[in-house]
């Protein structure tokens, strides 16, 4: 055995998506070494999944705004970054010493400078029976769509945002049109967007490609359930029906096949793993890293591009990540200028869409008998007798009830639980806070740990 | 006192820390009648308190320990009576495997040495008994020491549960309230964010943080914080019901209720009592993972979901300081369990309640004196 130093990049980007690919393309173009980790077995992230494998009818279904992943994706096979595809980033230390797992064998990877770009995950949607087997969310319906050309069939899609809207038309155009639209919107949202419409109208090829989808939908003739409330899977051991009210009107569909969506918010598991500021964002009802004008967080040397940084989506995170990477090689100031300029134009249609999908109240406060973590089966009345019994925050929460130690790690229920705690406590959530993330961030087996050796090799 | 002294910042005990120690001796202290005030930097329970492995574990203790240990243990039996909360404890064999002979001699003689104290929870087994127990233990082991009716419990929990009963009988907490000087004018002036608190009588409690409260007292004692770090798995098939160490490497090792599987023991993560902070350090824990894949053979298919770690004290004998000041009337001093606390917590706080009480104590507290430390 003879020691190793461990291997050292000047930028370690986490995430193949838009805002990786864009930054590490950027800083390898500089002269950096650069090392891109991504899941993934091929680049594109979750929005671009399978961009270099997708055929003409693919590319059809998934429409043009997919297809401009194409260049991204050759621009980063081009710009002489490492890239390890299927390589899963489990922890990362205090020293910037990334822990990954890559074809079954651990190992570690020291970092110059990190630029976390590891894009959104879909909020938790905890209504009455979405445990069920039957049900799964919009977003996996659409990774199914992208990496496999797998349509899910005779699907109720149900909540609110783009990305449903987008999947509906998606499946229309795959000739497997979803089941019914059931969008959970209280009435007034327009009405509450209207004022942002003005400076919208800067981004409105965003506002003409939301209407078009709408009309494709409708004009398939899609049955579309408007200001749904009071939504719940029915079923004993499997979704057989989802129930909602219109109107005042009970309405029932069955189905066996249930896909829920309400909105995006940043994963914040790294930046949380390594302790940096969030902040809580109440125009995206969500915690976002605390970041300066160089998309550098509190802790020196990790960076956030993309909607980790807060959801601006796929165009928005490439531009992010421009920028992160110029910033860090201190690039050509007249470029970061333009750069910036393009982000402003094109997030002028943020405050029109977070004002009309802010998400429904009734999936912010859930009855007390539904699930909440689902991993450890932990209801919201549970969550909220715990609060009632004096514990302070989340992580009491948590040490008290488990919800957040599952092999979720809190990715699915956190804001869920941590809403809770704060609407209990009549606090802001800024305050109730959140999880402390601890590693690995995803399941490794125990025997790839035994046989974790980095900086020892044999002779 | 009259009522008057003992409203808002003052009381007859000042208790800094509010881990399982200070929480339990502020218990035991209101249920002699007097006023308590708690208080804690950060928040109850937030570190080697809630985070340690909740082994209920008299198995194995510093000799010096065992009295103590088995007085603490009385009360963990009627823990739920008692706190009106049954902290997740639950009685469990806890077993020493031996894997070669000469641990096996070690494990014996430790056996007739206990027996020769007057103490007889610890007993032998030999493979056949072994197997019995851990029908999952791997074919080479060959025996163990266990105290049978030792057990587990949920750490946070059992904390927590200490503070509210304490609260119910008057005890005061405050939290997000470090103790930044402390001085002597007719009894203890405790000076925090929070203002000034006062009592005739100080217990620090403050764990990986009591050296610094006793250093500032003139009293030093070299505290080390160290991180034990923690693995957990997925939940598996049910497999073990005992709570598992080995003789002659670092492990501890239990099954959950719910199926996962806690691997913990000895090995240290990186931890800074300044900040709070401790992290994880996986290259360390390559043997934790192969010891219990070695020892039990079906963890070889299991998934590490978390792992967890936490600031804790650790004196350089590895037994705690426990007992009245060397130097200070009516200054006590608890802290420094060097990671195997968790179990004397309700004992511990039922003897210094009553020392802080009475004056005296017939508990055999002089191995723990803080006096060892004084140059």
């Amino acid at each position: 055995m003879t020691q190793q130093t461990i291997p050292f990049a000047d930028l370690v980007v986490i995430g193949a998506g838009p805002a990786g690919m864009a930054a590490a393309t950027e800083a390898a173009k500089a002269g950096l070494s650069v090392t891109l980790l991504d899941e993934a077995p091929a680049p594109g992230g979750q929005i671009y999944r399978g961009i270099e494998t997708a055929g003409p009818r693919r590319l059809q279904i998934l429409g043009p705004d997919y297809a401009e992943g194409r260049s991204l994706a050759d621009s980063f096979r081009a710009s002489g970054a490492t890239y390890l595809a299927g390589a899963l980033v489990w922890n990362i230390g205090t020293d910037r010493v990334i822990d990954y797992s890559h074809q079954g064998v651990s190992h570690q990877l020291r970092a110059g400078a990190i630029i976390a770009a590891t894009g959104a995950l879909e909020r938790p949607m905890p209504i009455p029976g979405w445990t069920l087997p039957g049900v799964t969310t919009v977003g996996a319906l659409q990774i199914l769509l992208k990496g496999s050309g797998v349509v899910a069939e005779d699907a109720v899609l149900v909540g609110s945002g783009p990305l449903l809207w987008l999947l509906a038309a998606q499946m229309v155009d795959a000739g497997c049109p979803p089941r019914a639209v059931v969008e959970n919107l209280p009435r007034g949202r327009t009405r509450a967007a209207l004022p942002h419409l003005l400076r919208a109208l800067r981004a409105r090829s965003y506002l003409a490609k939301g209407l078009a989808l709408m009309r494709k939908v409708k004009a398939a003739g899609v049955p579309i359930h408007r200001h749904a409330s009071g939504l719940a899977v029915e079923g004993a051991d499997a979704a057989r029906a989802l129930v909602f009210a219109v109107g005042g009107r009970t309405q029932r569909i069955e189905t066996t096949s249930i896909a829920l969506h309400q909105g995006v918010v940043p994963n914040q598991q790294v930046t949380r793993l390594m302790l940096a500021d969030h902040r809580w964002d109440a125009g995206q009802h969500c915690f976002r890293p605390v970041l300066d004008a160089h998309g550098q967080t509190s802790v020196p040397g990790l960076y956030v591009a993309g909607d980790g940084a807060g959801i601006g989506g796929a165009r928005a995170a490439a531009l992010q990540g421009r920028l992160v990477a110029l910033s860090i090689t201190g690039g050509d100031p007249a470029r970061i200028v333009r750069l910036r300029a393009a982000l402003a134009r094109d997030a002028a249609i943020r405050p029109f869409l977070e004002a009309l999908y802010a998400p429904a109240p009734e999936v912010l406060a859930p009855a007390d008998d539904t699930i909440i973590c689902r991993c450890e089966e932990v209801t919201a009345g549970t969550i909220r007798a715990t609060v009632d019994l004096g514990a302070p925050g989340p992580n009491q929460v948590k040490s008290m009830l488990r919800t957040g130690m599952g092999p979720c790690q809190g990715r699915v229920c956190g804001l869920a639980v941590a809403g809770i705690i704060a609407a209990r406590k009549g606090e802001d959530p800024q305050v109730t806070d959140y999880y402390r993330i601890r590693p690995p961030l995803k399941p490794i087996p125990l025997a790839e740990l035994a046989g974790f050796a980095p900086g020892i090799a044999a002779e | 006192m009259t009522a008057a002294l003992h409203s808002g910042r003052s009381a007859d005990l000042l208790v800094v820390g509010g881990g399982i120690h200070g929480c339990s001796a502020a218990l035991h202290a209101a249920l002699r009648g007097m006023s308590v005030i708690v208080l804690e930097k950060d928040s109850v329970g937030r570190h080697a308190s809630g985070v340690n492995a909740g082994g209920v574990r008299r198995l194995g203790r510093h000799y010096a320990e065992v009295p103590i240990s088995q007085h603490s243990m009385q009360i963990w039996y009627g823990i739920a009576d008692f706190l009106d909360d049954d902290c997740g404890f639950q009685i469990a064999p806890q077993i020493k495997v031996a894997e070669t002979e000469a641990e096996l001699a070690s494990l014996a003689a430790r056996a007739a040495d206990l027996r020769a104290m007057g103490f007889d929870h610890e007993v032998m087994l030999d493979q056949a008994e072994l197997r019995r127990l851990l029908p999952a233990v791997a074919d080479h082991a060959l025996g163990g020491l266990a105290a049978l009716r030792d057990g587990f419990a949920q750490p946070y929990r059992t904390t927590f549960a200490f503070q509210r009963k304490a609260a119910a009988l008057g005890v005061r907490f405050h939290e997000g309230c470090p103790a930044t000087a402390v001085r002597r004018d007719a009894g203890w002036i405790v000076t925090t964010p929070q203002g000034d608190f006062r009592a005739p009588r100080l217990l620090n409690a403050a764990g990986a943080w009591g050296g610094r409260l006793a250093g500032m007292l003139g009293e030093p004692a070299p505290v080390e914080a160290i991180a034990p770090m923690m693995l957990v798995t997925n939940r598996l098939p049910h497999f073990c019901d005992a709570v598992v160490g080995a003789t002659g490497r670092p492990l501890s090792f239990k099954q959950m209720p719910n199926g996962t599987v806690v691997i913990g023991g000895g090995r240290r993560g990186r931890a800074d009592a300044a900040s709070n902070l401790s992290e994880i350090l996986f290259p360390e824990l390559r043997l934790t993972a192969q010891t219990a894949a070695e020892l039990f053979p079906v963890m070889r298919g299991a998934q590490i979901i978390r792992s967890w770690s936490g600031v804790e004290a650790r004196m350089p004998d590895d037994i705690p300081v426990i007992g009245a000041s060397a130097r200070h009337e009516g200054l006590f001093h608890a802290f420094g369990f060097s990671a195997h606390g968790f179990q004397m917590g309700p004992g511990v706080g039922e003897i210094m309640a009553g020392l802080i009480a009475t004056g005296g104590t017939n508990a055999p507290l002089a191995p723990f004196s803080i006096a060892r430390f004084a140059a």
